[in-house]
């Protein structure tokens, strides 16, 4: 412990360093600064600390999919519509549009066909960029229909989830997506499907509380927030301060609703194996990415 | 008459009290006034009723939180002949936000499910406000097991301020137990009647709220999260649930426009708490008709059903 404590404030710069985000990123947990191409290579996790950024979703497609097997996307132009005339500070429409131009997606998940290591896979991936991963009728819809997709091809399927939730803006109907999907998975599983849900930062909400929480297997990545009811809200109605790590994929581990956590470069790995392991057949020669 | 008047409900309730006054003073003056007061009352009831047909939605969800208004429990003693309640959910504890147990209606056996908020603050520290945890959704899926063993169908009673958002509720997967009840009940091989008797929040309503058909009555509300919560994030301001409430249209006949609500059941003039009886009278008759439509069902037509239900639910574009 140090013997004396610094009674003046810090000198402030005025200036503030500029640091260019093309070049370099700040990690949000240990402050480092790392250079973005190390980052890129390091599957935007970061050399000091081991946190892991959040990605979009098309990247994950990168580190999971074989690079030369065939990548279908289903649905592609299933997007959302405005069913309630929504208004709150901004437009439901605006929102979209908005989200749309930002990540370059038409919804807040992706959803294709590919292969991991040889291994025909049904792969969704949700994404946190696009109206904080909300799912609404359309995210409902498209994995539902992947789920589909994946019962009637016999395919394993996993779904990458990033998500705050059940999207407010289609009221009642995006809360009745949490019942269609879990429907289909029902089906699914009933005809032998595997099922790995992948559990990234963040998972909160109606999506937890619906496939998320429905895999077979669960996997997570270290550190991602994991849980149904906010934090804020926790604290409110509890009024104390929540405990260390809580609602953190190491906590769920613990407490018995995550069956591995898996650093990023080893996940393609390990859903390989799972598929493997599961009697799942290759389609084509072994991969290498 | 109520006890306890919503704000919105006070200018009613002031006519009410004045007509009450001159029929007093008629009484002690000795004047027959019969004529004038019939046709006072009339005058008013035809004016409550008109007022309480048009209610804005966040008036409904005010009247859906009623204090005196009728829980799980009362319709249960008013609309069974038997009633076995079962506790527990063999892992944990027993959740006293949901209640479960064995009931024959008429001649109809049935598993009951609902969430149970307290009358004053006693019962509804016991009850944790009507907010599961997550051994309250475990129960009802230990009990939803036994009626498909037994092939009876479930009733599936709503009110829930959502579910509980506590430290141990999340240690005991809080998210999970919901998801399981969602799997379990969307192929259930009984039919399942949900009712929404109060309120409807969130995934801590639909955890419990998976069915064949969902009946809602007059005043209550069912959307993907309560109107202030909505407004805290959507408006940044708690203060704004009654533009939240019309955003999100929670009211039980935006329900039906959106394909999620089957039939509005019809309250007594003032809400259901004005005439417990004849609401739960409506209630049953509802239960029995909705039951008489489906225990016929072969179960995988049932479940076909179902699952095509929740199949069109949603609107979107390609």
């Amino acid at each position: 412990m140090a013997w004396f404590r610094r009674s003046k404030k810090k000198i402030l710069s005025t200036e503030r360093r500029s640091v260019s985000e093309d070049l370099w990123r700040k990690c949000p947990s240990c402050g480092e600064y790392v250079y973005n191409q190390e980052l890129q290579n390091a599957q935007f996790v970061c050399p000091t600390c081991s946190h892991h950024f959040r990605i979009d979703c098309r990247k994950y497609l990168e580190l999971i999919l074989d690079k030369n097997g065939a990548t279908t996307e289903l649905n592609a132009s299933l997007v959302s519509v405005d069913p309630l005339d929504f208004k709150a500070l901004k437009k439901y429409t605006d929102q979209i549009t908005a989200a749309k131009e930002k990540t370059g997606l038409g919804e807040a998940i992706i959803t294709v066909t590919g292969s991991v290591e040889g291994y025909p896979i049904v792969l969704c991936v949700m994404d946190f960029a696009f109206i904080g991963g909300s799912m609404g009728s359309a995210v409902g819809e498209k994995i539902s229909r992947a789920i589909d997709h994946a019962r009637e091809h016999h395919f394993p399927l996993a779904i990458i989830s990033a998500s705050g939730g059940a999207r407010m803006q289609e009221g009642a109907l995006s809360l009745m997506q949490m019942a269609k999907s879990s429907a289909k998975l029902s089906l699914f599983s009933s005809a032998g499907g595997l099922f790995v849900s992948i559990l990234t930062d963040p998972t909160t909400g109606g999506v937890t509380a619906s496939h998320a929480m429905l895999g077979d297997i669960i996997l997570a990545e270290p550190g991602a927030l994991i849980g149904f009811a906010g934090a804020r809200v926790i604290k409110q109605t509890i009024g104390q301060d929540l405990p260390e790590g809580f609602q953190r994929a190491e906590f769920l581990l613990e407490k018995g609703f995550v069956d591995h956590i898996v650093h990023r470069k080893d996940m393609r790995a390990t859903l390989s194996h799972l598929i493997s392991f599961f009697g799942y057949e290759r389609t084509a020669d072994t991969d290498q990415q | 008459m109520a006890k306890y008047i919503l704000d919105f409900e006070k200018p009613l309730r002031e006519l009410e009290v004045q007509i009450e006054a001159v029929k007093m003073s008629a009484l002690e003056k000795g004047m027959d006034m019969s004529k004038e007061i019939g046709s006072l009352e009339n005058k008013l009831e035809k004016a409550a009723a008109d007022f309480y047909k048009n209610l804005s939605r966040w008036q409904r969800v005010q009247m859906a939180r009623h204090p005196e208004r009728p829980y799980t429990l009362d319709y249960i003693h008013k609309i069974t002949s038997s009633w076995f309640e079962l506790h527990g959910d063999r892992h944990y504890a027993d959740d006293q936000a949901v209640v479960t147990g064995l009931a024959t209606m008429d001649d109809q056996r049935v598993v009951i499910i609902g969430q149970q908020k307290g009358r004053g603050t006693r019962e509804n520290l016991r009850r944790n406000f009507g907010m599961p945890n997550p051994e309250g959704y475990r129960k009802a899926s230990r009990v939803m097991g036994l009626a498909a063993k037994f092939g009876l169908p479930v009733i599936s009673f709503i009110d829930t301020p959502g579910a509980y958002p506590g430290i141990g509720a999340e240690e005991r997967g809080q998210a999970e137990a919901i998801a399981r009840n969602l799997m379990m009940m969307s192929t259930l091989p009984v039919p399942i009647i949900v009712i929404v008797i109060g309120e409807g929040a969130s995934g801590g309503a639909l955890g419990m709220g998976v069915g064949d058909r969902l009946l809602m009555l007059e005043n209550t509300w069912f959307s993907v999260i309560s109107p202030e919560g909505s407004a805290s994030i959507l408006y940044r301001d708690a203060g704004m649930a009654r533009d939240a409430a019309d955003a999100m249209r929670v009211a039980p006949s935006d329900l039906v426009e959106m394909g999620i609500c089957d039939r509005i059941l019809p309250e007594p003039t003032g809400g259901a708490h004005r005439d417990a009886d004849v609401t739960a009278g409506t209630v049953k008759a509802a239960l029995l008709e909705t039951l008489a439509e489906l225990v016929d069902m072969p179960p995988d037509e049932l479940v076909e059903a179902r699952i095509k239900r929740y199949e069109q639910m949603g609107q979107w574009a390609e």
